[in-house]
């Protein structure tokens, strides 16, 4: 049926898919919020919202990451890695105070930007085979320095992974402050305009004389950054540092909030509001399903169709 | 054949197609003209089962048709050949010929001994010599057409549709061309030719349509027809207008006294240049001639830093340029408009505005910010000084007509000031009347003191357009054409002539 209608092209219709493409995600989120305030017992409460935007803060924090690299046409698998080896770093420079630890972390992040976006950028290796490589490395460095799991206790530490301002956690906040840097930098920046142009056409670009291997590299950077800050805030929460678990599957997570929120993944475009949003929606129907006692499986299933939907959406702005 | 009759096709906010009456004969060439957005592309898309028209009838061998799909119009025997090439660049030439059709062995796998011997004998039929079972990516954009062309005669067509398949073609690939179609013609075949050079038309064609806008404003023998009211058909004005303005826009000779603000040296790349030379002073348009492969734009993207040179240097305004790097070569004052506007030109996906602020935003921004009111300022400009065609400067580029894509692109390079701008093909595959503009445009530039370099496939443009002409041939300078000597006959001369070094002729 919708196959029959879309083949007529009428008008109405265009606009009704352009409009899902574009806040179709929020609309999700939506629907969600009112679904749960109208059915789920105990859900409108601040405890609740609470933990619910704490979840939610490393896993868009992550996506803000990857929707830059998605930007660039490229994607970076290593992000669950650089987590774990945040943690690891973190407990490791822990005896050195939080800041220098968290710092060390930060930097390690960094570090396997640079190699990815290297490798991406100089070596010419495919952007899924160079983050592919880091990934299994940088999980690999994490075990290597620290074996197994580590309580942290550290009370600056502790204070960041429970404490708060005004009632507003603090790892929701750093999430905030990093999400509107993020829209910020792609606004209203000339890095923002040549990740774009670079994700979109990347011969014009080169002979446009924009400087494409550095813009690579700050992409990889940012994203292997966030990914450790992602980690500390992590390990903060958790008060332990687990390198073999921490970040599992995170790189898929992540994926998947900027692929709901509108992001092709052909690049060219880059969308933070849709990602933050993309990031709410798929925590919320997580939840949602628990709170409804359906097993995790359900779940899993869930999140496949909206991802389904939200691939579907964008191959029909792709035909345009 | 295949004829159409009152048939109209709407896209959101343009009016492609009102009332179109279009009909190709077995065993005739039908010359489908008009200025891009005049409705050919959307036509060929209706004939071709790409679209499907909101009202009219579609006839195809006395029986009125529906296609759904343009599989299904290819089963019927219409066949099309797409200005841009599309097969699959990675499998064998052979494999691109079949497919979809290969000759299978007993056990139902594909019998590739067969395959290659039939693919050699049809392109042999055409002319061609090559190893069909190279990739296909590999061979030159001519030979791919070819290709194309041999898979389209190969599936035994009863129409088919040519939309501008001379584009990339050399004029010894033309004529084999032409001679295939002359065979077509022969064999009952109704062939469908665009094109926007009017000697191919004349060489070729027997009837033409043209349209304008949408609709069909002549339809009949191309013999009667001559060339101006052609043109003037297609513009949609008065001869004595045209007559008065020539063919192109180019008003001649430019101040060539100065001295030159681009000098190339040596320039060389290993098998596609050597040693080429060449200066351009400010004020001066000079043209490079020479045949598909002969190393122009080669030349260009080397000047320009795109393609990394083993030998010889560049210097602007007496300073050199560090080689193999667009960057510095930009910065030097060097823009390359390059060939292929698509791929190497647009960001397809960004307005207008971002495609023109592209190059230039370091110099629009303050600590990286961008400042969005100079850009608009730009912008402004520009699309105004280029008569940019577009809904706003919010609009996709890539949802832009050639030309104004072109214009577009134009802007970007002009934003940067530049001193030597360097174009590639800056008017093909654009409509006549963009054409005129860009080539009016060049001309402006060249009198407030550009260098301009001038790379066209369009002798007449190349000849009217430049005040000297650098001939190249395999990679190398055979000749230099100035002052009286800049004309047709010279440049064919230079061409054709022994490469021992520039004999007197």
């Amino acid at each position: 049926m919708t196959e029959l209608a879309l083949s007529r092209g009428s008008l109405d219709r265009d606009r009704l898919l352009r409009l899902l493409q574009d806040y179709g995600v929020y609309a999700g989120v939506l629907v969600l919020l009112l679904f749960n305030f109208a059915f789920t017992p105990h859900f409108v409460s601040t405890e609740n919202f609470r933990t619910q935007a704490v979840q939610v803060a490393p896993v868009l924090i992550v996506a803000l990451g990857m929707a830059l690299a998605i930007g660039t046409e490229g994607v970076d698998l290593s992000v669950g890695s650089v987590m774990a080896l945040a943690t690891s770093l973190l407990s490791l420079y822990l005896g050195y105070g939080p800041w220098i630890a968290a710092l060390t972390a930060v930097i390690g992040g960094i570090v396997v930007g640079v190699a990815n976006g290297a490798l991406i950028a100089f070596v010419g290796v495919q952007p899924i085979v160079a983050t592919l490589a880091l990934m299994v490395a940088g999980r690999g460095l994490a075990l290597v320095l620290l074996p197994q799991l580590k309580d942290v206790r550290d009370p600056g530490l502790a204070s960041l992974g429970s404490g708060d301002v005004l009632g507003v956690p603090y790892l929701v906040l750093i999430a905030a402050v990093l999400a509107v840097l993020v829209a910020f930098v792609m606004r209203r920046t000339t890095f923002g305009r040549q990740v774009l142009a670079i994700g979109d056409s990347r011969p014009a670009a080169r002979l446009a004389g924009l400087p494409v291997r550095r813009v690579l590299i700050v992409v990889y950077v940012c994203s292997g950054a966030l990914a450790a800050i992602a980690g500390v805030l992590a390990t903060a929460r958790l008060t332990a540092s687990d390198p073999t678990s921490l970040g599992n599957l995170m790189e898929l997570s992540a994926i998947t909030a900027v692929v709901v929120g509108g992001t092709p993944l052909t690049g060219g475009r880059v969308r933070i509001g849709g990602t933050v949003a993309g990031a709410v929606l798929i925590q919320l129907l997580t939840t949602t399903l628990i709170k409804h006692d359906l097993p995790p499986s359900w779940t899993q299933i869930a999140q496949a169709v909206v991802i389904v939907l939200a691939v579907y959406a964008a191959r029909e702005r792709g035909r345009r | 054949m295949l004829s159409v009759s009152h048939l109209s096709k709407t896209f959101p906010g343009v009016r492609a197609l009102s009332d179109v009456d279009f009909t190709a004969r077995a065993g005739e060439v039908h010359a489908l003209v008009g200025e891009n957005g005049a409705g050919k592309s959307t036509l060929i898309k209706v004939l071709t089962g790409v679209y499907r028209p909101d009202a009219g009838e579609l006839t195809y061998d006395g029986e009125p048709v529906r296609f759904g799909t343009p599989l299904q119009a290819q089963q019927a025997g219409i066949s099309t050949i797409y200005q841009e090439v599309n097969l699959v660049p990675l499998m064998s030439v052979a494999r691109n010929l079949f497919l979809g059709r290969e000759p299978l062995g007993r056990l139902g796998l594909i019998d590739f001994r067969r395959m290659h011997r039939e693919a050699d004998e049809a392109l042999r039929g055409l002319g061609i010599r090559v190893d069909v079972r190279r990739p296909l990516r590999e061979l030159g954009v001519g030979a791919q057409q070819m290709v194309a062309l041999a898979r389209a005669v190969a599936v035994d067509a009863r129409v088919v549709i040519m939309d501008e398949p001379t584009s990339s073609l050399e004029p010894r690939e033309v004529k084999t061309l032409f001679g295939v179609i002359r065979m077509l013609r022969e064999r009952g075949v109704a062939v469908v030719y665009v094109s926007h050079r009017m000697d191919e038309l004349y060489e070729i064609c027997d009837t033409v349509t043209v349209l304008r806008d949408g609709r069909v404003v002549h339809t009949g023998p191309l013999a009667e027809l001559d060339r101006l009211r052609l043109v003037a058909m297609m513009l949609g004005r008065e001869i004595g207008e045209v007559r008065e303005e020539g063919m192109t826009k180019f008003t001649g000779s430019h101040d060539t006294e100065a001295e030159p603000v681009l000098r190339a040296e040596g320039l060389t790349v290993s098998h596609r240049l050597r040693d080429v030379s060449l200066e351009v002073r400010p004020g001066e348009v000079v043209g490079l001639g020479g045949l598909l492969g002969s190393g122009r734009s080669e030349t260009a993207k080397a000047i320009a830093g795109a393609l990394p040179t083993d030998a010889g240097r560049v210097v602007v305004a007496g300073v050199p340029v560090r080689a193999g790097s667009t960057a510095a070569a930009i910065r030097a004052g060097i823009s390359l408009l390059p060939e292929d506007r698509k791929a190497e030109g647009i960001v397809p996906g960004l307005s207008v505005r971002e495609n023109i602020a592209l190059a230039a935003l370091p110099a629009l921004s303050r600590f990286g910010l961008v400042d969005d009111t100079r850009i608009d300022a730009i912008v402004e400009t520009f699309m105004k000084r280029l008569r940019i065609k577009a809904a706003g400067p919010h609009q996709k580029v890539g949802e832009l007509s050639g030309g104004n894509q072109q214009k577009v692109l134009l802007a970007r390079w002009l934003a940067l000031h530049p001193k030597v701008l360097l174009l590639d093909e800056p008017t093909r595959g654009i409509d006549v009347g963009a054409k005129a503009e860009v080539q009016a445009l060049i001309d402006e530039l060249a009198d407030d003191g550009l260098a301009v370099l001038l790379i066209s496939s369009d002798t007449e443009e190349l000849i009217e357009g430049s005040d000297r002409v650098v001939v190249l041939k395999d990679g190398a300078v055979v000749r230099e054409l100035t002052g009286d000597a800049v004309t047709e006959d010279a440049l064919m001369r230079a061409i054709a002539a022994v490469p021992a070094g520039g004999s007197d002729d």
